[in-house]
């Protein structure tokens, strides 16, 4: 397992490298997790990717690095701290950097003699494959397939060139992974909601969720999905609730910010039972914050995001299948219960990407709906209807008879405005009502873990690989660590939160936000207490490492 | 004689209120389209104008304030055989909802905006709405804009309105002819709609229009977007109404011919081996 870090200034062309990289690493035949931190702006400043791969599959990020790719010295020494001692730097020979790991090659040289000094990352690429004693094998297919035609042959010169500049050091064992998907948790949404039967999407463009934006503008003629860039978020979820209405399974992405903008929707999706899925991708706030990085700090928000009471559900991702099958699972939920269902996704998760298991449409948890009743003259079509469980038939305008009425004010059965105090009480249980089947169909988190453990650690979303990593660590010493990792989140199930509640010694929160909101979640919703937490809002992913420093921390050592 | 399609439900708009003329010229237009209720979706958005859709047999969609349009347009893009009509007041239009009346212009989708414009907030009892009369601190007219007025007609052939309109609710006869127009133009078509408020609007009366309304000439080009402007921008003594300008021009679906074909966006199925196929492309 080895962890390297590419490191430049925005425009130097690093995203591009690594992009490339990871293609040559996966079809070699690694597994891999990449992160990309990048800064908000388009050239200079200091952005990097750290790839982790080897023949296990990975499921987050290491602080440790075992070299170092830089082509500026802020890199290395930005990173350097990082690089274990028998570690490596490579660069081009010219760079001021002085250490004994430093490995300093002419790559700008052998690239102006190539003809083009900017194919000095592909010189870098092919020594950086001989370093790991991967073979060249598939470098051609990939750089034909991502580069301009005119391209082409220079890079795989320069690759070669790079890949002859000196003796392989690491032996990485290659495995069979040549089933496996390679993708970032973005594409792995899209994916699933395209799989789920997506015809429309309507965004602002706001980072980190743009990507999914892109994701279905170049998907929309082969999908079938009408894409719209509207003016702002308000926009964008009015629209994708007009076009649930008219029967278009619909989804909103956005991040935080644009959230904030759509919360009144969110209420109108709530009372006017129209279903709605809506991605939050988030980053730090509050306000702008920090645009490019990531957090998890709106889950309180979007559990108690617009005025007024009504049924939801939130979701929260917490890798890249999950980004699949839950994406599907949450337009299937909306549609069968009629509400909007929140996606909490973040920049790490958006971003990063790794190889998996195999996707499968086939496998997606679908929801027809159930012909509504045909409208008679002395029965027409109620919207509202009251219903044992809450749930109205749903008919879709045009599709038969049926005059469907909608209203974001209170209304009776038919959809017409109301201010009785009998009907108001009528909807309010019976919008409530929803919850009771809704509750129902909550999946437990996953345990990872010893059954026994006396250390429970909770979280949600993201963090949870580097969660189940650190545990599978701090268990190697004494089977004493386990770990509850939500996924649907709100309602919040609580089944096995308790059984383990009654059996461990203490819970440790871990959360990628300043104030503990699992924490305070669960303790709102169970009276359950965490002892400790380990908590960051640095704008900075929580690492393996980090959960480990955190619990030595207050264990005072292990 | 059978039933008309479209029939009304009781209001609650103030007796002498300009809405009744439009829901009851709109309701006879309906009833002209040869559309039944069921392939009829009106809009709306807040307000006494808004609540149009509660009050006509159709499918009704009464949503936020200031956001009828883009809920509007999306309803037309996932099922092009609705035919799809806004009915809203001139304070969801131009003021809650002025960003999307800007770029839904822009959009050129096929649905059609009756703005019922009676230059006042009516539901929230008389505050000055963007397009009120524009007034100075020594006016103590009610109601009173100390800035500019918006003027909708000028905007919208700004913004590249492909039909822009002014009708008046006391002409029944141009209202329809208006009306039946703007729903049959392919594209977004806006017609601006004087009517009086009469609990708020003291300076806008009814008197107040009808004596200055003033039909095109008989003579007057629609097509030429200068003169549309400069016609526009007549807004005093003589309120010019008919249509100031029309332009054919590509519509949403025009331009998004692989979602707009045959089969509405609402009824494409897409295979499961071809969304595996998208999958794979990731291995």
């Amino acid at each position: 397992m080895y962890n390297i870090l590419l490191g430049g200034a925005a425009g130097d062309g690093i995203e591009t490298m690594a992009g490339l990289l990871e293609k040559m690493l996966k079809q070699s035949g690694c597994h891999l997790f990449t992160i990309r931190d990048f800064m908000s702006r388009v050239r200079g400043g200091h952005n990097f990717t750290q790839i982790r791969f080897g023949d296990q599959p990975l499921h987050a990020h290491r602080d440790t690095l075992d070299g170092i790719f830089t082509v500026d010295e802020k890199s290395y020494q930005e990173h350097q701290p990082r690089l274990s001692y028998d570690g490596f730097i490579l660069c081009d020979e010219a760079l001021a950097i002085d250490d004994f790991r430093a490995i300093k090659l002419p790559f700008k040289k052998i690239a102006t003699d190539l003809g083009n000094p900017k194919v000095i990352n592909s010189v870098a690429t092919g020594a950086l494959l001989k370093l790991f004693n991967i073979p060249l094998d598939h470098a051609a297919a990939i750089i034909k397939s991502n580069l301009r035609a005119d391209l082409v042959e220079i890079n795989l010169s320069a690759i070669n060139k790079g890949y002859d500049l000196l003796e392989s050091h690491y032996d990485l064992p290659l495995i069979e992974t040549s089933e496996d998907l390679m993708l970032s948790g973005n594409n792995a949404i899209g994916l699933g909601a395209v799989a789920a039967g997506l015809r429309f999407y309507s965004a602002y463009p706001m980072s980190p969720s743009t990507s999914l934006l892109d994701f279905f503008n170049a998907h929309s003629s082969t999908m079938a999905i009408a894409v719209e860039q509207a003016e702002d978020e308000i926009a964008a979820i009015n629209m994708a609730i007009g076009a649930s209405y008219a029967g278009a399974t619909a989804m909103t992405g956005t991040s935080g910010g644009g959230f904030s903008l759509m919360v009144e929707a969110l209420g109108f999706s709530g009372i006017a039972e129209i279903p709605l899925v809506a991605v939050d991708v988030q980053r730090p706030g509050p306000a702008t914050g920090f645009p490019t990085r990531t957090e998890q700090s709106d889950l309180k928000f979007v559990i108690s995001a617009s005025q007024g009471e009504f049924p939801r559900m939130v979701i929260a991702l917490r890798d890249h299948t999950d980004c699949f099958y839950q994406t599907a699972r949450s337009l299937a939920l909306a549609k069968k219960y009629q509400i909007p269902v929140i996606l909490l996704s973040d920049q790490y998760l958006a971003d990063s990407t790794t190889t998996i298991p195999i996707l499968n449409a086939s496998e997606i948890v679908h929801y027809d709906e159930p012909e509504a009743p045909v409208p008679t003259p002395d029965h027409p079509y109620k919207r509202y209807a009251l219903t044992e469980n809450g749930i109205s038939p749903l008919a879709i305008p045009g599709k038969s008879e049926a005059l469907v009425r909608v209203d974001s004010d209170e209304h009776d059965e038919s959809g017409q405005i109301t201010e009785s105090a009998t009907v108001r009480n009528q909807m309010v249980q019976k919008r409530m009502h929803k919850l009771e089947g809704l509750k129902k169909e909550l999946i437990e988190p996953e345990f990872w873990g010893a059954q026994q453990c006396q250390s429970l650690l909770v979280g949600f979303g993201s963090t949870s690989g580097a969660i189940k990593e650190a545990v599978d660590i701090l268990n190697q010493e004494e089977k004493n660590y386990g770990a509850l990792l939500f996924g649907d989140i709100y309602p919040l199930p609580t089944e096995r939160l308790r059984h383990f509640c009654d059996q461990v010694m203490e819970i440790i929160n871990v959360e990628q936000n300043a104030t503990g909101q699992l924490a305070s979640l669960i303790r709102e919703e169970t009276l359950i207490s965490c002892e400790h937490s380990i908590l960051k809002y640095d704008g900075r992913q929580l690492s393996v490492d980090d959960i480990l420093t955190g619990i030595k921390n207050f264990k005072g050592g292990f | 004689m059978s039933k008309p399609a479209f029939t009304n439900y009781e209001t609650a708009w103030c007796p002498g209120c300009g809405n009744f003329a439009i829901i009851e010229t709109l309701t006879g237009v309906l009833n002209q389209l040869e559309r039944p209720p069921h392939q009829v979706v009106l809009v709306g958005g807040i307000g006494q104008a808004a609540k149009t859709n509660q009050y006509i047999t159709a499918n009704g969609f009464s949503g936020l304030h200031g956001r009828s349009l883009p809920a509007a347009v999306a309803i037309k893009i996932a099922n092009d055989d609705l035919t799809v009509i806004v009915n809203t007041g001139d304070g969801d239009s131009y003021g809650e909802g002025g960003n999307h009346f800007l770029h839904n212009i822009r959009r050129n989708v096929d649905i059609t905006h009756f703005v019922h414009d009676n230059q006042i907030y009516g539901l929230t009892k008389g505050q000055p709405s963007p397009t009120s009369n524009r007034c100075d601190l020594t006016d103590n007219s009610n109601p009173c804009n100390l800035g500019a007025s918006f003027n909708p007609l000028l905007i919208a052939i700004a913004a590249g309105a492909t039909f822009v309109a002014r009708s008046f609710s006391g002409d029944k006869k141009h209202l329809a002819e208006m009306m039946t127009a703007a729903i049959q133009h392919p594209g977004y078509a806006l017609v601006d709609i004087l009517q009086p408020c009469v609990s708020f609007n003291k300076t806008n009366t009814f008197a107040y229009y009808k004596k200055r309304v003033k039909p095109l000439d008989e003579g007057y080009d629609a097509t030429n977007k200068l003169a549309a402007l400069e016609k526009a921008m007549e807004f005093g003594d003589t309120i010019p109404i008919g249509i100031l300008y029309r332009e054919q021009a590509p519509t949403y679906a025009a331009k998004h011919p692989e979602l707009f074909d045959k089969v509405p966006l609402v009824d494409k199925q897409i295979n499961q081996s071809d969304v595996q196929a998208l999958i794979n492309s990731y291995i």
